[in-house]
């Protein structure tokens, strides 16, 4: 395997609204920051990956237009995928792997806000028979929290408990969208959502955007003093009916952590795409981590959850970790899709 | 289609051949910072376009220019005539469209950009519209301005000989028709890089 390193990240302030730019005006301070912090423009760069969808938006092929921020002229190698931005760093770093190109730029971006998110959600199920159902992106959720629950392997106590932790840890975050302290009884004294989720067991609607640079080998540590090396990235997904999945469990998180190597070394951090509470745990217990890992020191999705960008976030915030000697090998998570369906998991390292 | 065993229970049961499962999804779009400069210069009946530092003159702007991966914050007012580029005579009406047939949709490049505008031509027979035809815009009354580029009704010929010169934006520097000069692929090496000078021809530079 080819020595491939997070060598910059950057991402805009997560926010609820971001109401006076368009989409590549958002984009552009985290794509330019990125490049900047390594002292490098577009013409340094063999590869572009990005991912977001259209469907956040309304607005088809918004992924064009949003490229402009990149300055592609001439013309430049580039790629989308229609998913987190995580995959279109699996996508770059594959790339990387095939050993003729040294550098590669990964961005994601979304606006949520435009459109009625946990509706629009329900278009990502089949379309024959769940989709007509409409089935909101926070009911599915609260469905598998209920069969977690029914299990026996939590209890809704465990969620405040992740829900609280998370927004504290997001204090320390100056891009989190939601931060507070508060004890885990005042999340157990808040009314339900959708039973048996309440309002903070869910993750803030975000709209935001985040870039990051990887870079090969010599080119990597000339860049900067400590790269966060790639030492095992997989993905795995799951069947699209939930009826067939065990929700209490993240099969496919399980195995792509055993295809990366989570367990061959001691994990430092581990930054974990949970959007709701529940969900944390379960995909804790599927990378089998020790009792001496730091879980989201960013807050996670949990302070702020812009789609198809948070997945992305969470290798960036490792990948400043290990960057800052805070962190010696660190564990990052992205999932998509309804319940957890689909999951990626890196492991990083510093020298 | 292939021929289905349905279990006993059902077999009286007419097949389901296609199910239709209509979707309706609802947005709240905001312009964001470029398009709201363009559409207020649009109620003021001036055409606002935009500029990075050293970069093109593009209009409608949409917040970046796209060869030096920049904002746009320089406003440059754009004149209300222009040259046509291209245009298509529409012959079909299609669902939504409330113009009378035939009728001219245009490229038009205003004097002082550097990116054609896509709008109507009237007041002219549509087989008399042109490549190289000079025209301007008209305005709706103005009572009825409002923030949209339909605030323009349409533009007509100004009676100005033609412009013998007419270019397609990007012509000879890459862009568009121009970018397989020679039948040569739009390479680093026929390309200027916007962003170094390097590369292209010299003269494209000045395109």
């Amino acid at each position: 395997m080819r020595d491939v390193a997070v060598i910059s990240f950057a991402q805009t302030p997560m926010r609820r609204r971001v109401e006076e730019l368009n989409e590549v005006e958002m984009l552009m301070p985290a794509v330019h920051g990125a490049l900047r912090q390594v002292d490098m423009t577009i013409d340094d760069i063999g590869f572009t990956c990005s991912g977001s969808t259209d469907y956040l938006a309304g607005m088809a092929f918004s992924f064009v237009s949003t490229l402009d921020a990149v300055g592609p002229w001439p013309p430049i190698q580039e790629s989308h995928v229609e998913m987190d931005g995580a995959w279109a760093l699996y996508e770059a770093w594959v790339k990387l792997q095939i050993g003729e190109i040294d550098t590669a730029l990964v961005y994601a971006y979304a606006k949520s806000s435009p459109g009625d998110l946990p509706m629009v959600l329900s278009r990502q199920l089949d379309p024959i028979t769940m989709g007509p159902l409409w089935p909101d992106s926070v009911s599915l959720a609260a469905l598998q929290a209920r069969a977690l629950l029914d299990s026996g392997k939590a209890t809704e106590a465990d969620f405040a408990e992740v829900a609280a932790r998370s927004r504290r840890a997001a204090l320390a975050n100056p891009n989190a969208q939601l931060a507070w302290d508060c004890p885990a009884a005042d999340v157990l004294a808040e009314d339900y959502l959708v039973a048996p989720l309440r309002r903070s067991d869910c993750p803030p609607i975000t709209d935001g955007a985040a870039a990051i640079v990887l870079a090969a080998g010599d080119v990597a540590r000339s860049k900067v003093e400590r790269p966060a090396w790639i030492r095992g990235f997989d993905h795995r997904i799951e069947p699209i009916h939930l009826g067939l999945r065990d929700l209490t469990v993240s099969e496919s998180t399980r195995i792509a952590a055993e295809a990366a190597g989570v367990a061959d070394g001691p994990v430092d951090v581990a930054e974990i795409h949970a959007p709701f509470s529940h969900q944390e745990l379960i995909v804790r217990d599927a990378l089998v981590l020790g009792a001496d890992t730091s879980i989201n020191p960013s807050g996670g999705a949990l302070a702020a959850n812009a789609m198809m960008t948070a997945g992305l976030v969470r290798i960036g915030e490792v990948a400043n970790r290990i960057a800052s000697g805070e962190a010696r090998r660190g564990v990052a998570h992205a999932t998509s899709g309804p319940c957890l369906q689909q999951n990626l998991v890196c492991v990083l390292e510093g020298e | 289609m292939a021929e289905i065993t349905l279990p006993e229970s059902i077999r009286d049961v007419e097949p389901v051949r296609s199910v239709r499962t209509p979707a309706q999804l609802d947005y709240e779009f905001t312009a964001g910072d470029a398009t709201t400069r363009f559409l207020t210069g649009i109620t003021n009946k001036r055409i606002i376009g935009q500029q990075a530092p050293g970069g093109r003159v593009y209009v409608p702007p949409r917040g970046a220019d796209p060869e030096l991966g920049q904002p746009t914050p320089i406003d440059v007012e754009v004149a209300q005539v222009g040259t046509v580029t291209s245009f298509c005579v529409v012959n079909l009406q299609f669902y939504g469209s409330v113009m009378e047939i035939p009728y001219v949709s245009a490229l038009i490049l205003l004097d002082g950009a550097d990116l054609s505008i896509m709008h109507l031509i009237q007041e002219v027979p549509a087989d008399q519209v042109r490549i190289g035809m000079r025209v301007e815009g008209v305005w709706r009354d103005d009572a009825d301005i409002e923030p949209t580029l339909e605030s323009i009704r349409y533009f007509r010929p100004t009676g100005e000989p033609d412009d013998p010169h007419v270019r397609i934006p990007g012509e000879g520097h890459g862009t568009g028709l121009g970018s397989w000069v020679g039948g040569v692929a739009p390479t680093e090496a026929v390309i200027r890089n916007p962003r170094t000078g390097l590369g292209g021809n010299p003269e494209g530079a000045s395109v």
